[in-house]
């Protein structure tokens, strides 16, 4: 037993240096070794970053939530539902940092922080989701009622997500569209740096689960032991 | 044997009567709509309340408001003299008692929401022509939707401290879709543009409800079990 326990963390560990280095490379490439965009100079820059955190919250993290809470309501097996809350976690964290990353990508391409565009709207809808998602697991009790309904609230959450984007889509096509895209092409070496940053985000995404995972299992278990300690201390 | 149509109604009709007794709760309803109404007129200037955008904006937050109590009392009443593990004990598919507490709401808000539009109507001179039951279908729309997704939600949060605030908080982002949807249908109809404005948003709306509806029917013994 204590041999898988140590095999793990050294797994981990290593995962953890891995995602750590290449975090590094990708944030060297991005900065110095991509090439500088020809309209919106230094602050495309910051694409490299947000893009990713937005693949990890739109795409990773909810589909974990809505994957794991599935495999509760399936299997009743608790630890499936610490993955998916340990994944809405990681996704509120990334959700935060796309919308302040495209906001800040915004101002100086757009002229403004926010603009009502679909991609921008679901992300904040997403946003409140999640944090729904999570107010809901702290006010409730921990245990397999907690789970069971934060694992219903999942469900409906996600498959909100593609008709909200739907609903904004449509009703930015009908007002006219006073900002551009922001769209740009992607010139082969960019593309590169890109895919390092995506496979970085994807990596620290898995990294930081893992960890959150095992973090929220050793506290349940935890709880458990001290609720045994002292039912013992009681029957002495 | 009862159809599943009629026990539907049964559970249904059981909430309405307890509405209609006390009705203390549906009085605070309309009266919250109305205030509603009153204070976004006191906010906005006389030019901007003219405009078809600004009054289908007044009209959807008078109606959410009581809406969103409503949806909230769904599981209210049941929870004080602990009438759920009755209802629960019925024998009847739990999917049964979803589209019961599902119908009532709906009856309910669509209801509160009638009267509003009424008061609404008196105060911002809509036509009361093809518009008038054309708003009321498209706040059928609106209602079941809400329903829909608040008698899940309303379930989940049945005994959670700060529930109100947190029905909402829960409810209110998933319901964007119908929202957006209503807000331009209204638009169309309030500002006396050409019906085609309408396009596929009611369309859209009538598919939101029948998603959340099967979800709903889908999840719900999940949430009471």
């Amino acid at each position: 037993m204590d041999d898988l326990v140590r095999r793990r963390r050294s797994v981990l560990a290593a995962w953890g240096m891995v995602t750590g280095a290449i975090m590094a490379l990708a944030a060297v490439a991005a900065l110095f070794l991509a090439p500088r965009e020809g309209e919106m100079g230094e602050v495309q820059r910051l694409f490299y970053f947000h893009m990713p955190c937005a693949w990890v919250a739109l795409g990773l993290a909810i589909t974990c939530v809505f994957g794991f809470s599935i495999a509760y309501l399936v299997t009743r097996n608790l630890r499936y539902d610490r993955i998916a809350a340990a994944a809405a976690e990681i996704g509120v964290m990334f959700t935060t940092i796309t919308l302040i990353t495209g906001s800040l990508w915004a101002k100086p391409v757009w002229g403004v922080y926010w603009t009502w565009e679909p991609r921008l709207t679901t992300t904040l809808i997403l946003w409140f989701i999640y944090v729904g998602y999570l107010l809901l697991r702290w006010v409730a009790a921990p245990g397999h009622k907690r789970a069971r309904l934060a694992a219903v609230y999942g469900v409906v959450g996600w498959v909100d997500v593609p008709i909200v984007f739907l609903s904004i889509w449509w009703w930015r096509t009908v007002h006219p569209r006073i900002l551009g895209s922001g769209g740009f092409a992607i010139a082969g070496s960019m593309a590169w740096v890109l895919a390092l940053c995506l496979a970085a985000f994807t990596l620290l995404f898995v990294y930081l689960l893992v960890l959150r995972v095992r973090i929220l299992n050793l506290s349940s278990l935890l709880a458990e032991r001290e609720a045994q300690a002292e039912d013992e201390g009681v029957e002495k | 044997m009862r159809t599943a149509l009629g026990l539907v109604w049964t559970i249904a009709w059981k909430d309405l009567r307890c509405e209609l007794r006390a009705a203390g709760g549906i009085i605070t309803m309309v009266l919250l709509g109305f205030l509603v109404v009153l204070v976004f007129s006191f906010c906005l200037e006389s030019a901007a309340r003219e405009s078809a955008s600004a009054r289908s904006g007044i009209l959807w937050a008078a109606f959410l408001f009581p809406g969103l109590v409503a949806v909230g009392r769904s599981f209210e009443g049941e929870k004080e003299v602990q009438c759920l593990e009755g209802l629960l004990l019925c024998p009847v598919d739990r999917s049964l008692i979803y589209l019961g507490k599902l119908l009532s709401s709906t009856i309910l808000c669509w209801g509160s929401g009638l009267v509003v539009l009424v008061f609404f109507t008196a105060l911002y001179n809509v036509g009361l022509g093809w518009e008038w039951p054309a708003l009321l279908g498209i706040m059928l729309l609106l209602a079941a939707g809400l329903s829909a997704v608040g008698t899940l939600a309303a379930a989940v949060t049945v005994g959670v401290q700060a529930r109100g605030a947190l029905l909402s908080v829960l409810v209110l982002p998933l319901l964007v879709p119908l929202l957006v949807a209503a807000a331009r249908c209204s638009v169309v109809l309030l500002g006396s543009e050409p019906w085609s404005g309408l396009g596929l948003w009611p369309v859209l709306m009538a598919i939101y409800d029948v998603v959340f509806v099967a979800v709903g029917i889908a999840i719900f013994e999940f949430v009471v079990e």
